[in-house]
């Protein structure tokens, strides 16, 4: 089957067998590898990326349902060569150890964040349900997005 | 996962007509449960037909005083819902606390029922508030009615769910103790005060959603937690596996019930 | 202090990829005319194998290879070996079951290697491996370890009662005759439960051989390519070693289980000859993960504390049965004894320690080390068995610990079984993890959670870990089939930028950074001028990895020593330059100075020099680059204090860690930021061990706990912000940094702390993990609630 779609901003098109996984298209056809495998019953979380603004996971999804919509990446995060603030927030925390798990947890936070601008750590815990870490103890990982959302708030508040 | 063909119908009529001819074909609805199943190979369907397309499944409306909820509506929109959180702000939160936010910008009501897993949290809100199944085949099945076994329900094979219409409680409210890995129900209860009566509905603790017509009576009488402490919970048909007994779970059955009966005030 | 030195909180520099998704993981490595490889597994956790009939599998499209063990016999390979010798008490060495790269005659375990498909695509090596027809002759199974020394099932035939080896450390005549005269003895049995690592990168590998060259490339999820180079050139056989490269790329966690040689690896590697040198791919699903990664821990225990009246301990007596799982792992041996029964003096000066460990075969999943390997069991039961002791001596847990501490005067202290701790001074981190807690304060705060229904407790645990294993001639002398030195290269380039080459791996701990930083220390430079280079055996020098916390004290030492090189080079080159003795040179902020003047070359300049060497002192070689290897002459001991303080809910059995202080001594420390992190690692997997992770084996050898959704792993819910302090450090002196390493010690220290602070909010202790169901259940039976009503 042809699908097309846009990925991080640019239309993109391919031919997938039903069975495709988005997650397979986006590593394997777009060579977008920053997204990534962790289990095959969907609770790891590293391959969240965003289908039309909300954050799915990409291994539970076929590729011929994304046809059409608009999917964002763990590489089309940055705009304009600049770090999302999640990204930077991560990097000055030490939200990351080995870096598996990263790219899902950063769009999993960034679709809380858009929700929800200014949430508890309770909430921030709790929104990270679908997110495994084995490495961080998930500490620097909730003090990131909180100090995100803090800077985005600050950020949104110059801009007004 | 095994190949398969792929089907996008936009309207229902078209998609149960697909089904019809296709008696080998699976629907695909959020698809949080079926794709996992799907890349497993636990499932070998001819075709699957994705049901993410048709518009008329998808909404949350006020009916009758309460909702009707299109087969498609995601978990997400349930749980964010202003028109839920007024009319059945149970509903919501039971939406709110289904898998993780990921699952729930997939999946779906229709999908969460018509596939009536055991531990599944929203069977538990439709037997509980009495509500009514509506179908592709223009039948109404109450929800005493629905959910027939484990994994199984008064579906028929070329039946699809499009809609369930929840009565507006006086009360009501979940409680789930979940399993700590998968996070699906141990035990969850849900508690209704209606106007037929009170409903109480547990999942995770049996091979299917049942009611329990103990703690109902018991409720009947007397609308307080006290009440629930003098019910007996006979474990002798609930589940028994690595993640609870079921002792356990009977117990657990009362505390749950206790717990959701304080949230619904 | 360098302002990106040694102490300062660098951000990390690995970052950037990450954060961006540009890291290149064995997955997400494609290589041209790549093919895929899929397993047949074994369904069954003990049979033998009747027939293999490929014909269907090789039918299949697409399908390029079928290969099985008797494949691997004909092509000779050899066996997957432990390469530490243990021997028994009676002097016999360890009993080693064949372990074929491929299943031969039967299979031991659910999971066990069969066969590989080789195919074009994925999905058509899964299609036909479902095809390949094993037929099986079922065999019962000896699962349950308790029962394997009395089975009348053999997982190896030729090894009789399932036993490995029968090990003993210690005085046992000591050990009886304080026992004899002690007031009092605390008794308990414990289970140490049997753990999956699950780093989040599935194992991964793309083995290829170049016909052109007749060499071979493995890129495969490793934290010591040297080693596996080692190993499968050596021992399986597959390829002469200087025609053998081994690339570990970025590699998503470890704790332990990417150490090993695994069949995978190495059947994809040997598979690429036998299509013709395409490469071929193999990436584990996480389901696979959890039937062929090695488990951890896994013992069984009973052990018996003599103390005196005043609550001295007089003597330990301790014996275990470990589980080895169906085969030897790499390392398997030596975890549950010179990893484990090393470290049971822990924090105290018990006089006399006896440990009987025997081994034992099952038909599961092998078993080696993970994250503490050994030190987290030999740490768990020391310190809930004091704990016990304090309860039953009516002592507060805090007392019997000060009573007992050895004192910070007494080192270098030898104990009873075997080590010399270096450093420490155990008392006063103690008393500063109690402070911060607030230990005194708990009553007041029981109190409060009671109005609310909830049960309070709090729990210490004091440990000690031995990193950095070392020095080669002991651990030779141990058994070990290894030296455990470290190697590094530190190479200038003209243009004054720095790379360092390191045989360690970092898979998140951060080498960049913190190798970085130690290299702009030492030499001078701007940490952003250093490269750090790790993980391809082409390219960096000979090297044994990263595990057991190793990789700075060790490997950082050995970058020090290449520094000292190029700083010693450097003063001949300054002096010849300077017109000075090279006596009088002195080295600092990567200026070489005469000393007592204003004249000085900066290193910069020096590094010119040596590649531009126009003006040169005769009989110098030209260059900067050196290349060190360092043994160090002993471990290290990091030690430290946990205090845990959890709410039970009495209805559900619920534990909420509602506070946790770690309060630790690494010695010095190069980048405290990292080092929190690592501690807020462990500390997360060891409350995952003690609260919610735990393998299940149903009677017949099927694993039940096999996926995310039956095998509980932490989530952020489940733990709260943790109290880390790393400031009390007594640095160790096996190395010039002062550091010890603490990669294990939240792993390690945890999960003691935890069943304590349960034990002391119920009155029981709970048998990890400590599910709702447990602890609920141990509620029921508790005396202490029970005359509480």
């Amino acid at each position: 089957m042809r699908i097309s779609l846009t990925v991080n901003g640019k239309p993109v098109s391919g031919e997938v067998e039903p069975r495709t996984l988005l997650v397979e298209f986006l590593r394997n056809q777009l060579g977008l590898t920053g997204t990534h495998v962790g289990c095959d019953t969907s609770q790891c979380g590293c391959c969240v990326v965003h289908v039309d603004g909300e954050s799915v996971k990409s291994c539970t999804m076929l590729a011929v349902q994304a046809d059409g919509c608009s999917v964002t990446t763990i590489e089309g995060l940055a705009k304009d060569g600049e770090l999302h603030p999640l990204q930077r927030a991560f990097n000055e925390h030490h939200g990351l150890q080995c870096g598996f798990c990263t790219p899902g947890m950063i769009m999993s936070a960034a679709d809380l964040l858009q929700r929800n601008p200014d949430p508890t750590e309770h909430e921030v815990r709790e929104w990270l349900e679908g997110n495994l870490c084995r490495c961080t103890g998930y500490h620097n990982i909730v003090k990131a997005i909180l100090a995100a959302a803090q800077s985005m708030r600050a950020m949104a508040k110059a801009a007004e | 996962m095994y190949a398969f063909e792929y089907f996008r119908p936009t309207t229902l009529a078209e998609a149960a007509q697909l089904l019809a001819s296709n008696p080998e074909a699976k629907l695909l609805a959020g698809g949080q449960t079926y794709i996992p199943t799907l890349k497993q190979r636990l499932a070998k369907p001819s075709a699957v037909i994705d049901l993410g397309r048709i518009a008329e499944l998808r909404g949350i409306h006020e009916e009758a005083g309460g909702l009707t909820i299109g087969a498609m509506t995601r978990h997400a929109e349930v749980a964010s819902s202003p028109l839920v959180k007024r009319v059945i702000p149970a509903l919501a939160a039971l939406a709110e606390g289904i898998g993780d936010p990921q699952v729930r910008n997939r999946g779906t009501l229709g999908g969460s029922i018509a596939n009536n897993d055991p531990a599944a949290d929203y069977p538990a809100a439709v037997l509980g508030l009495g509500a009514t199944v509506r179908t592709s085949k223009g039948r109404a099945i109450a929800a005493d009615d629905f959910f027939t076994g484990m994994f199984e329900t008064a579906l028929e094979p070329d039946e699809i769910v499009t809609a369930v219409h929840f009565p507006k409680p006086e009360k009501a409210a979940y409680a789930k103790f979940p399993n700590p890995a998968s996070r699906y129900a141990i035990v969850g209860v849900f508690v209704a005060k209606t106007a037929s009566g009170v409903r109480v509905a547990v999942t995770g603790a049996a091979p299917c959603v049942f009611r329990a017509t103990a703690i109902e009576q018991a409720l009947e009488q007397v609308w307080s937690e006290a009440s629930i402490d003098g019910v007996t919970i006979d474990p002798t048909n609930l589940n028994s596996d690595i993640h609870a007994q079921a002792d356990y779970r009977a117990h657990l059955v009362k505390v749950m019930a206790k717990r959701a009966l304080r949230a619904a005030g | 202090m360098a302002e990106k030195g040694i102490g300062a909180r660098v951000p990390r520099k690995e970052d950037l990829r990450f954060i961006t998704g540009r890291g290149h993981y064995t997955d997400d490595i494609n290589l041209p005319g790549q093919a895929y490889a899929v397993f047949v597994r074994s369904p069954h956790a003990h049979a033998r194998i009747k027939r293999i009939d490929k014909a269907s599998a090789l039918s299949m499209p697409g399908v390029l290879a079928v290969l099985d063990g008797q494949d691997v016999a004909a092509d000779k390979l050899g066996n997957l070996v432990c390469g530490w010798l243990v021997k028994s008490k009676d002097g016999s060495p360890m009993k080693m079951g064949k372990h074929p790269l491929l299943a031969q005659e039967k299979v031991r375990y659910v999971g066990d290697r069969v066969a590989v498909v080789v195919a074009e695509t994925y999905h058509q090596a899964k299609d036909a491996a479902e095809k390949l027809v094993v037929e099986y002759e079922e065999l019962p199974a000896v699962v349950d370890l308790a029962k394997a020394h009395d089975s009348s099932v053999l997982v190896h035939d030729e090894i009789p009662n399932n036993l490995c080896y029968d090990w003993e450390l210690g005085d046992k005549a000591a050990v009886d005759a304080a026992f004899a005269k002690a007031h009092h003895v605390t008794r308990a049995e414990f289970v140490n439960n049997r753990l999956v690592p699950n780093a989040l990168e599935p194992r991964a590998a793309i083995g290829h051989w170049d016909p052109g060259q007749d060499a071979y490339t493995l890129h495969m999820t490793s934290q010591n390519p040297h080693v596996h180079r080692l190993v499968i050139s050596a021992f399986i056989g597959i390829a002469p070693e200087h025609k053998l490269r081994v690339v570990a790329p970025d590699v998503g966690g470890g704790f332990g289980s990417k150490i090993f040689i695994y069949g995978e690896e190495c059947v994809v590697l040997w598979a690429s000859k036998k299509i013709g040198g395409r490469p071929v791919k193999w990436t584990a699903e996480r389901s696979e993960s959890f039937i062929t990664d090695a488990h951890g821990r896994d013992h069984v225990t009973t052990a018996e504390l003599a103390l005196d009246a005043e609550g001295r301990f007089l003597a330990l007596r301790v014996n275990t049965k470990a589980n080895l799982g169906a085969y030897m792992s790499t390392f398997s041996s030596c975890i549950p004894t010179y990893l484990y029964a090393t470290l049971l003096a822990g924090q105290y000066k018990t006089p006399a320690i006896y440990c009987n460990v025997r081994a034992y075969y099952t038909n599961t999943v092998p078993v080696d080390a993970y994250r503490g390997a050994g030190r987290p069991e030999a740490s768990f039961l020391l310190e809930t068995l004091v704990d016990q002791a304090a309860i039953e001596m009516r002592m507060d847990p805090a007392d019997i610990r000060r009573k007992n501490f050895i004192p910070k005067d007494a080192f270098p202290y030898q104990t009873p079984v075997a080590l010399v701790y270096d450093t420490g001074d155990y008392a006063t981190v103690f008393e500063e993890a109690l402070r911060i807690a607030d230990y005194n304060g708990f009553p007041a705060r029981r109190a409060e959670s009671e109005k609310r229904g909830k049960l309070r407790g709090i729990g210490l645990s004091c440990y000690i870990e031995a990193c950095g294993i070392a020095p080669s001639a002991v651990v030779g002398s141990l058994g070990a089939g290894v030296g455990l030195w470290e190697s590094a290269k530190v190479r200038f380039t003209h243009t004054g930028k720095v790379q360092v080459l390191t045989g360690t791996h970092t898979h998140g701990q951060g080498h960049e950074t913190t190798f970085a930083q130690l290299v702009a220390d030492k030499l001078g430079v701007p940490f952003e001028d250093v490269e750090v280079i790790h993980g391809d055996t082409d390219k960096t020098p000979v090297g044994m990895g990263t595990y057991g916390s190793r990789s700075l004290a060790v490997g950082g030492e050995a970058i020090v020593k290449a520094c000292e090189k190029i700083i010693a080079k450097g003063k001949k080159i300054a002096a010849h330059l300077l017109e000075a003795s090279e006596a009088d040179i002195e080295f600092k902020d990567g200026k070489f100075t005469v000393a007592g003047t204003d004249r000085s070359k900066t290193i910069g300049e020096v590094v010119f020099a040596a590649y531009v060497p126009h003006n040169y002192p005769a009989g110098l070689e030209p260059g900067m680059e050196e290349t060190a290897f360092f043994d160090p002459p002993n471990f290290t001991f990091p030690a430290g204090t946990y205090v845990c303080e959890v709410e039970v809910d009495p209805q559900t059995g619920e534990v909420d860690i509602v506070r946790f202080v770690a309060v630790d001594d690494f010695g010095n420390v190069v980048n405290p930021m990292i080092v929190e992190g690592q501690v807020h690692g462990g500390l997360v997997q060891g409350i995952g061990q003690a609260l919610l992770e735990g393998v299940r084996y149903d009677d017949s050898g099927q694993l039940l706990t096999g996926s995310y959704m039956d095998y509980c792993m932490p989530r952020a819910s489940d733990v709260p912000f943790f109290e880390v302090v790393t400031s009390r450090g007594t640095p160790a002196v096996a190395n010039s940094l002062g550091v010890k390493g603490c990669g294990e010690a939240g792993a390690i220290g945890a999960p003691a702390a935890v069943i304590n602070a349960i034990r002391n909010a119920i009155g029981v202790r709970v048998e990890m993990p400590a599910t709702p169901e447990r602890v609920w259940r141990a509620i029921q039976q508790s005396p202490m609630l029970k005359a509480a009503e």
